[in-house]
């Protein structure tokens, strides 16, 4: 027993030196932009520079964007698969994997084909059409995430029952999906939120082809150019992304008990 | 004859290849208090389901108040219905969760505040308004869900299975809470349940279903004592059934295991030499000659067992085993197994299963 215990500690620690000490390191590496002391200039750096806080601030919109596009597609169409079309959620699960499958860069070419200033829907010809495809692109590659998110708090509540209460006291499509099923699913959809907004944030290939000034193209353009900036920013891309799953880990704790299944 | 309530006129439904439910008629007065009886998967529910328009009907019509509600969505009907699954809304709290049909009916706010309050004293949980549904007991939230059903005064009221997630003792004390409600409001009412002694203990009338038909409708009383089919009396109630054979259809004489009985009146157009299924509630059994009890038989007691007030005997006759209960007394000892015993029984409480 006492050594199977201590095996188990050995084992989680050399998981957490396999995590840690990259990060370590690359703390370690940010902070030494200053010859012999540790500073946090390349930080200050990063966060000083016109160009970060532009890509930043248009990243973070695109995502929000993306995530409202995410929630009104897939919260509707995950309640219906559930509610009345059990048979297709293989097939709609299938689809939902697609855009881990096919690489971003076909997703781009395909819009410019479709989508470019000389087809019959030129959205490529304008800034905000080409926003308005970034965003719809972002909320395909989010998809996989946004639908298992979704579908799993769905699972957790009884979707008939509580359709069929709702409808016989009156309520129509609408209220029932904004005031029954979007509430009771509500820490589900911001788990598939905040993991749209980590995609959103890093993603390069979509953001770069399509010349958007996005963040993604930011930090691969600052790598490759400097030297401690990079690991300043991959440590400030870290704790966006740590500070998102703790958010999801809090709200978590607010989440409605379902009182559908009798004691 | 006045119009009926709620009128469902041969209804028919199907799921693909499967009728489950067929040619089905029922008439319910208005404040009358019906139920659904029957085995799982006999069509009760699916009969409710079409009431509330969660099921459109393949055949039929549905009729409440003189207006075809056939084809109407759910959320347009006026209906409400308590779950088996109570689903209260666990995002929102018990009054909230009663004044959910108000605020859907557009209902002013001080006027929704004070029908939950009075929907709160209805069911005795003035206290509970605030609370979430996950924090009260399975009979608490039940209440909840009854009341969050009449809140906004719907014409009819549907049950299905309400009671079966609690446990005995709620159970008993919430389906007279049910029926006191019920009828202090008036409304009309469908009660669906699987279990025969809350039905019979509750009900204007009872519809006993089986294989997607009504069987029989009636009165508590006529459903047990005169039950109509071979289902009805076995599964209502318990039932001794013993084979008998016509001896002299005449003078209505059958004869059971070499001895016999007279059902006069009862042999409906059987003939001597014809076989019949008789059947005998076991409370209309004695053990022993008694004054006013017509017939016997003879057998053996086969098993003996005391449970306190009462003391259950099954006696063998030929090759049928009868059930009776019979009171404990302190100063007789209970009989044995093994002994001869005669029962009793008066002709009239005997059933012909057709």
């Amino acid at each position: 027993m006492k050594s199977g215990r201590f095996w188990a500690w050995v084992v989680f620690a050399l998981g957490a030196a396999y995590f840690f000490i990259p990060l370590i390191a690359t703390v370690e590496f940010s902070m030494r932009m200053r010859r012999g002391v540790y500073s946090f200039d390349a930080y200050e750096v990063v966060l000083g520079d016109p160009r970060f806080q532009a890509t930043f601030g248009y990243s973070v919109l695109a995502a929000i964007f993306t995530i409202i596009l995410g929630v009104l597609i897939v919260v509707p169409t995950a309640y219906w698969i559930r509610l009345r079309l059990p048979q297709l959620r293989p097939v709609v699960e299938f689809i939902t994997l697609l855009p881990l499958v096919i690489p971003a860069i076909v997703i781009v070419f395909g819009y410019i084909r479709m989508y470019g200033s000389n087809s019959p829907l030129p959205f490529l010809a304008s800034d905000t059409g080409t926003n308005a495809l970034l965003v719809i692109g972002y909320a395909t590659l989010a998809l996989p995430y946004m639908y298992r998110a979704v579908d799993t708090g769905l699972r957790t509540i009884d979707v008939r029952t509580l359709t069929e209460a709702a409808q016989i006291l009156g309520a129509g499509w609408c209220t029932i999906i904004a005031r029954v099923i979007l509430p009771n699913v509500l820490i589900a959809v911001l788990s598939g939120a905040f993991l749209t907004f980590a995609i959103v944030l890093g993603e390069f290939t979509m953001a770069s082809l399509l010349n958007r000034p996005a963040f993604g193209p930011y930090l691969q353009n600052i790598g490759a150019n400097r030297a401690y900036e990079p690991a300043a920013l991959a440590i400030i891309a870290f704790a966006i992304t740590w500070a998102c799953m703790s958010l999801i880990q809090i709200l978590s704790r607010f989440a409605p008990r379902s009182a559908n299944r009798p004691n | 004859m006045a119009e009926p309530f709620l009128s469902i006129q041969h209804v028919r439904k199907s799921f693909g290849a499967t009728t489950v439910v067929q040619d089905f008629n029922l008439d319910v007065e208005p404040g009358e208090f019906v139920s659904f009886l029957g085995p799982s998967g006999c069509g009760k529910t699916t009969v409710l389901r079409m009431v509330a328009g969660f099921e459109e009907p393949s055949a039929g019509k549905i009729v409440v108040a003189g207006k075809d509600i056939t084809r109407l969505k759910p959320n347009q009907r006026n209906v409400g219905m308590v779950f088996q699954a109570y689903a209260l809304f666990p995002n929102l709290t018990v009054a909230q969760n009663i004044g959910f049909g108000l605020k859907v009916a557009g209902m002013p706010k001080a006027d929704a505040d004070r029908r939950v309050a009075e929907m709160l004293d209805l069911i005795k949980l003035p206290q509970m308004g605030d609370r979430y549904p996950y924090q009260l007991s399975g009979g608490q939230q039940q209440r909840i869900a009854l009341a969050r059903a009449i809140a906004p005064k719907p014409k009819l009221l549907l049950l299905d299975e309400p009671l079966s997630a609690l446990d005995a003792k709620v159970r008993v004390s919430l389906r007279e809470e049910i029926r006191s409600i019920q009828k202090r409001l008036g409304i009309t009412t469908i009660f669906v349940t699987h279990d025969q002694e809350e039905a019979l203990s509750i009900s204007d009338r009872i519809a006993v279903m089986y294989g997607g038909k009504a069987e029989q409708v009636g009165t508590p009383f006529e459903i047990y004592n005169r039950p109509a089919t071979k289902f009805v009396a076995n599964f209502v109630g318990t039932l001794n059934v013993l084979e008998g054979t016509v001896t002299d259809a005449a003078s209505g004489k059958v004869r059971v295991n070499s001895q016999e009985v007279s059902l006069q009146g009862k042999l409906n157009g059987s003939k001597s030499g014809d076989t019949l299924s008789l059947a005998l509630r076991p409370e209309a059994i004695s053990l022993g000659r008694h004054p006013g009890r017509d017939s016997s038989l003879s057998g053996e007691i086969t098993e003996v067992h005391f449970l306190g007030s009462v003391i259950r005997v099954r006696v063998g006759i030929g090759g049928s085993t009868v059930s009776l209960d019979t009171f404990n007394s302190p100063a007789a000892p209970p009989p044995a197994v093994g002994e001869k015993a005669e029962i009793s029984f008066s002709s009239g409480d005997m059933l012909v299963l057709h």
